[in-house]
């Protein structure tokens, strides 16, 4: 796997992975926020987002259609149309593109999940690798907590209940997320997972990613040309006046 | 007594679906494949028909039929968002739903399974949209490998003539549209059918299928699938 600088893209890709419960979509938004304001041309995308299979992925979760092969094909479905409609032509355009999820976490979850691990990676053959990738890797009973007290109530593939390790959704939820930890760790070496400690506070693990993303990504060359507009409100009155002076005259 | 004859061994084509157990797979797994406008479905309703007047249960399946994507996958087809990937990857979807949730369970319990286009149309569609091949067969190594596949093979230019006298149009995918072959939908459609026979011929060469001539009659076309698949249905 190349990752997108080595196959001369002009953009970077950021992704960050870890266990529901990890803290790294916080993590991803804090950064966001931050490149926006450096003048940064970035772009977020979520792991499961697209319009195309959204009505189809609802209808196979609610109803519980999904088998670990439907599961894993449409989720490539949905990735496969966010990279070439959204990830690629950003690229190629020069943004800093920030993943929440890439194709480990259908490594990951995909084969806790039963599906052959070979025919996994082949669907998504056509991806390359992130520039850098941050593991958030919590204790398992951290990450645990964050989402059992914050949600009581567990959706039926979340707590992985399709995998029949528990009739209690609490416990097959555990179970569940401790197979993909394994799953997760056993490919960090192979794909240059930057490993961080997600038992930290908050804006300590902040500070790191941004040096991180630093370090790895010359941003000054991501800087947009023409700074975006700030909206009215943030310009001050002389400038709205202009605006509306300009609007009467239409 | 003595079972000297060792059972025709059930297989994927690939990687396979994990713990299906292919010896309890019974039934028979029969492929019809072709263009629209080939005579498929005339065939299939008249195979259904003598297969149960002679005491066989059978179960259909088809492209698009599945209880999981195919609403979604024709909106999605109604726009103009879909890729060849996307494309790819929603049929494959669609497939696999039919596969793990009629296809398996109907032949465990001893169904003869007609499939109406399997998965040779869906790559042959991809390759000729230039995906890549490598990885269209790790993605289909989940299907089963069927029993019998039949190809109806009718020259383009009788399929154009068979597509409009029943509709009086020609389908902008099975045209081949969103390839940029021609402007001209008369022309796209010969075109990308000329490519699709083309691609099935050199799949054929691989998977071993059996090509009909369908450029005749229903009648005699019928006369052939009986044979064939009565012969099959006695190997057991």
């Amino acid at each position: 796997m190349k990752t997108f600088a080595e196959l001369n893209f002009p953009g970077r890709l950021i992704a960050v992975e870890g266990l529901d419960g990890s803290g790294k979509s916080t993590q991803i938004y804090l950064l966001k926020r931050w490149l926006e304001a450096e003048g940064i041309k970035v772009y977020f995308s979520e792991w499961n987002s697209s319009e195309l299979v959204k009505s189809a992925t609802s209808k196979g979760k609610k109803r519980e259609l999904l088998t670990p092969t439907t599961f894993s094909l449409i989720h490539a479905t949905d990735f496969a149309d966010r990279y070439e409609r959204h990830l690629l032509p950003l690229l190629r355009a020069g943004y800093i593109v920030l993943c929440d999820r890439y194709v480990f976490t259908a490594f990951a979850r995909d084969v806790t999940r039963g599906c052959t691990p070979d025919w996994v990676r082949g669907l998504y053959g056509f991806a390359a690798q992130p520039d850098l990738t941050l593991f958030f890797k919590a204790d398992l009973e951290v990450s645990l907590n964050r989402i059992l007290e914050g949600r009581p109530k567990l959706k039926f593939f979340e707590a992985g209940m399709d995998l029949r390790l528990s009739t209690d959704p609490y416990e097959s939820f555990k179970l569940f997320q401790g197979r993909i930890l394994e799953q997760y760790m056993s490919m960090s070496g192979e794909f240059n997972f930057v490993v961080m400690n997600a038992n930290q506070n908050v804006e300590k693990q902040q500070v790191l990613v941004r040096k991180l993303v630093g370090e790895k990504i010359d941003l000054k060359k991501f800087k947009r040309k023409t700074p975006l507009p700030l909206p009215p409100a943030l310009q001050g009155d002389a400038v709205v006046k202009e605006i509306e002076e300009d609007m009467a005259a239409v | 007594m003595k079972n000297s004859e060792p059972k025709k061994c059930r297989k994927f084509f690939g990687l396979g679906i994990p713990r299906v157990k292919l010896e309890e797979l019974e039934g028979k797994l029969i492929v019809v494949e072709g263009s629209d406008g080939s005579g498929r479905s005339s065939q299939i309703a008249q195979l259904v028909d003598w297969l149960e007047t002679s005491g066989h249960p059978t179960v259909q399946v088809g492209l698009k039929r599945s209880t999981l994507v195919s609403k979604e996958l024709e909106e999605a087809q109604q726009g103009n968002i879909l890729s060849r990937t996307t494309l790819s990857l929603f049929y494959a979807t669609d497939f696999a739903d039919q596969l793990e949730n009629i296809i398996l369970p109907a032949l465990k319990a001893g169904f003869i399974v007609l499939a109406d286009r399997y998965i040779y149309t869906l790559m042959a569609r991809d390759l000729a949209r230039g995906m890549d091949e490598k990885w269209l067969k790790n993605l289909y190594g989940i299907a089963l490998v069927p029993d019998a596949v039949f190809y109806l093979s009718v020259e383009p230019e009788e399929l154009v003539q068979r597509n409009l006298s029943k509709s009086a149009t020609l389908d902008y995918w099975e045209s081949g549209m969103d390839l940029g072959l021609s402007r001209d939908m008369f022309d796209s459609f010969l075109k990308y059918q000329t490519t699709i026979a083309e691609v099935f011929q050199k799949l054929q060469k691989h998977y071993n299928f059996e090509i009909v001539d369908a450029n005749r009659s229903i009648h005699s076309v019928a006369k052939e699938l009986r044979k064939k698949i009565g012969a099959l249905l006695e190997e057991k």
